[in-house]
């Protein structure tokens, strides 16, 4: 056969191979705890994010302005599985599962990356699929504004939880002042991660990636990810030929919650705490900048607006650019306005390039009609007209 | 063979009840949810005044309805505040199926206006009522008009573009406008909460009618949005451009055939939305004495909260919806705790969306706009 054709029908496994194989070899580049390696991991955990957002937004044309809550769910799944959070718990011994070194002498709970990974997949899963729930009857933008309050409730229960309290010694979050230390990661046959030596930090991140990337590329080409894209052009077409809508939405929240859950878990280990600052809303929409920029349904799309959009705001804002008003001799924070240049990103991308810097054939096609149809009006729409209930 | 003929007749029966009780619950369900909390606080402040709240109450301990009504007297003039904010989206809603994500830091922009317009027409604390009265007019007129300019150029950059696009694209530039305005507060008068003139004395008691204390801060936010309130509902129902704007909203096509110029409409009601955010913010920035760039955030999902539950686009819906979530607002900050309050608003949202998407006057969505 012919190898240019071979390369056309496994496009993007030959992208993910070059992709992936290039970031492998990238740390050998760099000091193993330099600036640029901590922004790399950083970049890494919003792909696994930014990918799992593009589930539900993306895929399933489901806006979701609470995605958050799964980073904030996956995060005090590892605050309480893997740290000395439950200090008192098995009589002040702890409970120790699959891990080694001085860990093993600590008190609280103290599992293995790998089984918080899973669980975190877990009650990450289940809770995208209640939060989905109340939202299954309702349009779009209803939905949006439904994730958004579960979200800061979500929010809310992190920053006040050291308030409740469980027999008394366990409180349900660590507050303000947050969960921390929380264990690193420590992977069988591989030494306990450390702060000092970032490079196996950036390969979990990456094989987290690459698991993910895998997963979403088998997702999208399968009945499901079919039935998601179906939903999202048109619900009441894909109802009538039969894509049983409340299982589909409800996969789609849950597993776009999943891969929140994943990154959560390990930035929860890497950032070394679990605190509420972390879980605000200006996160999700964070998040969403890097699916609106990228393109959103196109994997590739998504993935390159996370890594450009962890860099401008890891990198660029704060280092490069946050002396210049200094230098024209203004006096501002420029780190203070970061999401306010998001924001201005968003408007301008919506305006200028709703379909995002590397869009999917099919978004494209779909806004297409974008000031070409001027005597549409508002609200043509006849379904616009009737009540929220679908 | 015996329990099949017995169990036929029965069926439709039952299957009539549970019909029953779903049209039933439908109806009165979001009814029954909101009169909860104040039924369970009645018969608790009755009983023992300490026992059905988590906070503990400093004021005098007596078994009456006086802890109670004080809550609901702080709920309605917290909710006057919020009423102006939610007539914002409910008009919006109403014409263009939009969730105008911006509204409530215009509102922001509105107080923050508002208070840097003190020193410029000389009001301070200790000022004689006339010249106080006359200033905050002013202040008022300027607010409103900043706001409402400001709503409109909103519109007109981040809206008027995508109006053929897909529901979610003027959704997300919305959500940018709200990031983009927060920052511009930051900017203006940093990250940090302000303390306003306290021009007015919001807290000096009026006068104490049953156990409860009217402050003049209370008066001021009633006596300042009900005439606004009034205005707007004769504008909307008896002016030219009111009968425009419902005439848009029920059908924009066929409006445009009438001659309706369709986009000077929608402008409008983006106009009218901003100034009454503009009026919100002053009185909010009155009443609290304090403003803070992220007012505008909270203030806007509590007044969109309202909106949704008397009813988007109906104009009653929204003021009702405004004092019942300042009611419970109030009720869950004197007894569950006010850090919890956000969750507790939040959570009724997420019950109304359940219950009754609608809304509490949600029928008259279609005639009323």
């Amino acid at each position: 056969m012919n190898p240019r054709r071979v390369i056309d029908r496994h496009r993007d496994l030959v992208i993910a191979l070059v992709l992936l194989g290039g970031a492998a070899i990238l740390p050998f580049f760099f000091d193993t705890g330099s600036p640029f390696m901590d922004d790399a991991v950083t970049a890494l955990a919003y792909v696994v994010m930014a990918l799992g957002l593009n589930i539900v937004v993306g895929f399933a044309g489901l806006l979701d302005l609470g995605y958050v809550a799964f980073f904030a769910i996956g995060a005090y799944t590892i605050g309480w599985l893997a740290s000395g959070f439950a200090f008192d718990v098995n009589g002040g011994e702890g409970i120790h599962i699959g891990v080694s070194g001085f860990v093993e002498n600590l008190p609280g709970i103290h599992l293995n990356f790998l089984l918080v990974v899973v669980a975190a997949v877990i009650t990450t899963a289940i809770a995208g699929a209640l939060i989905g729930l109340p939202t299954l009857r309702l349009r779009g933008d209803y939905i949006a504004i439904v994730t958004l309050a579960f979200g800061e409730i979500i929010r809310v229960f992190a920053l006040n939880g050291n308030e409740i309290t469980f027999g008394g010694t366990y409180t349900l979050t660590g507050g303000a002042q947050g969960i921390t230390p929380v264990d690193k990661i420590d992977l069988p046959f591989t030494e306990t991660f450390t702060s000092l030596n970032l490079r196996p930090w950036f390969w979990t991140a990456l094989g987290l990636v690459a698991v993910v990337l895998f997963v979403n590329f088998r997702l999208r080409d399968s009945r499901l990810g079919r039935a998601w894209i179906a939903l999202r052009e048109d619900e009441i077409a894909a109802a009538s030929m039969g894509v049983p809508l409340v299982k589909t939405k409800l996969l789609a929240y849950a597993t776009g919650a999943a891969f929140g859950g994943i990154s959560g878990a390990f930035l929860g280990s890497y950032l070394n705490t679990v605190n509420s600052d972390q879980f605000q809303f200006s996160f999700s929409i964070f998040v969403l900048a890097m699916v609106i920029l990228g393109g959103m349904g196109n994997i590739w799309g998504v993935m390159l607006g996370a890594v450009v959009l962890s860099f401008v705001n890891n990198y660029l804002i704060p280092d490069v650019l946050n002396p210049l008003p200094g230098h024209v001799g203004l006096d501002f924070d420029l780190t203070e306005l970061s999401f306010g240049i998001f924001g201005f990103l968003l408007v301008i991308m919506m305006v200028l390039r709703p379909e995002g810097l590397l869009p999917e054939r099919r978004r494209k096609l779909e806004l297409g009609g974008i000031g070409a149809g001027d005597t549409t009006g508002v609200g043509t729409d006849p379904e616009a007209f009737y009540e929220v209930r679908a | 063979m015996e329990a099949a003929t017995t169990a036929a007749p029965r069926t439709p029966l039952g299957r009539r009840a549970i019909e029953r009780a779903r049209v039933w619950i439908d109806r009165y369900g979001l009814i029954v949810v909101l009169l909860a909390l104040p039924v369970v606080c009645a018969i608790g402040d009755l009983s023992d005044a300490d026992k059905f709240a988590f906070v503990e109450f400093n004021g005098p301990d007596e078994n009456d309805l006086s802890r109670l009504a004080s809550n609901l007297k702080d709920g309605v003039s917290n909710g006057a505040i919020w009423a102006l904010i939610a007539l914002g989206y409910t008009l919006v809603y109403g014409i263009i199926q939009l969730i105008n994500f911006a509204h409530g830091d215009v509102f922001m922009i509105g107080s923050f206006a508002a208070v840097g317009l003190y020193g410029t027409f000389g009001l301070a604390t200790g000022n004689p009522i006339i010249g106080l009265a006359a200033g905050l007019l002013a202040v008022l007129v300027v607010a409103m008009i900043v706001c409402g300019v400001l709503n409109v150029m909103i519109e007109r950059v981040g809206y008027r573009p995508l109006r053929s696009a897909p529901k979610l694209a003027p959704l997300i530039t919305a959500v940018g406008f709200s990031f983009i305005l927060q920052n511009v507060g930051i900017l203006w008068l940093g990250p940090q909460q302000i303390a306003a003139p306290d021009l007015i004395e919001s807290q000096k008691a009026l006068f104490t009618l049953g156990g409860v204390t009217v402050t003049q801060g209370d008066v001021l936010a009633v006596a300042a949005t009900a005439p606004l309130l009034m205005l707007l509902g004769w504008f909307v129902t008896r002016s030219r451009m009111g009968k425009a704007m419902r005439a848009t909203s029920q059908d924009p096509e066929a409006a445009r055939l009438m001659g309706v110029n369709v986009d000077t409409t929608i402008s409008f009601t983006f106009l009218l939305g901003g100034l009454m955010a503009g009026a919100a913010g002053l009185i909010y920035a009155l009443y609290q004495t304090t403003i803070w760039y992220f007012q505008g955030f909270n203030a806007g999902l509590i007044a969109f909260t309202a909106a949704v539950m008397g009813g988007i686009g109906s104009l009653q819906g929204a003021v009702l919806g405004g004092v019942i979530i300042g009611c419970i607002q109030q009720i869950s900050d004197n007894r569950i705790g006010g850090e919890w309050t956000p969750a507790v608003v939040f959570a009724y949202l997420v019950l109304i969306m359940v219950f009754k998407p609608q809304g509490l006057l949600g029928e008259q969505v279609r005639e009323a706009g």
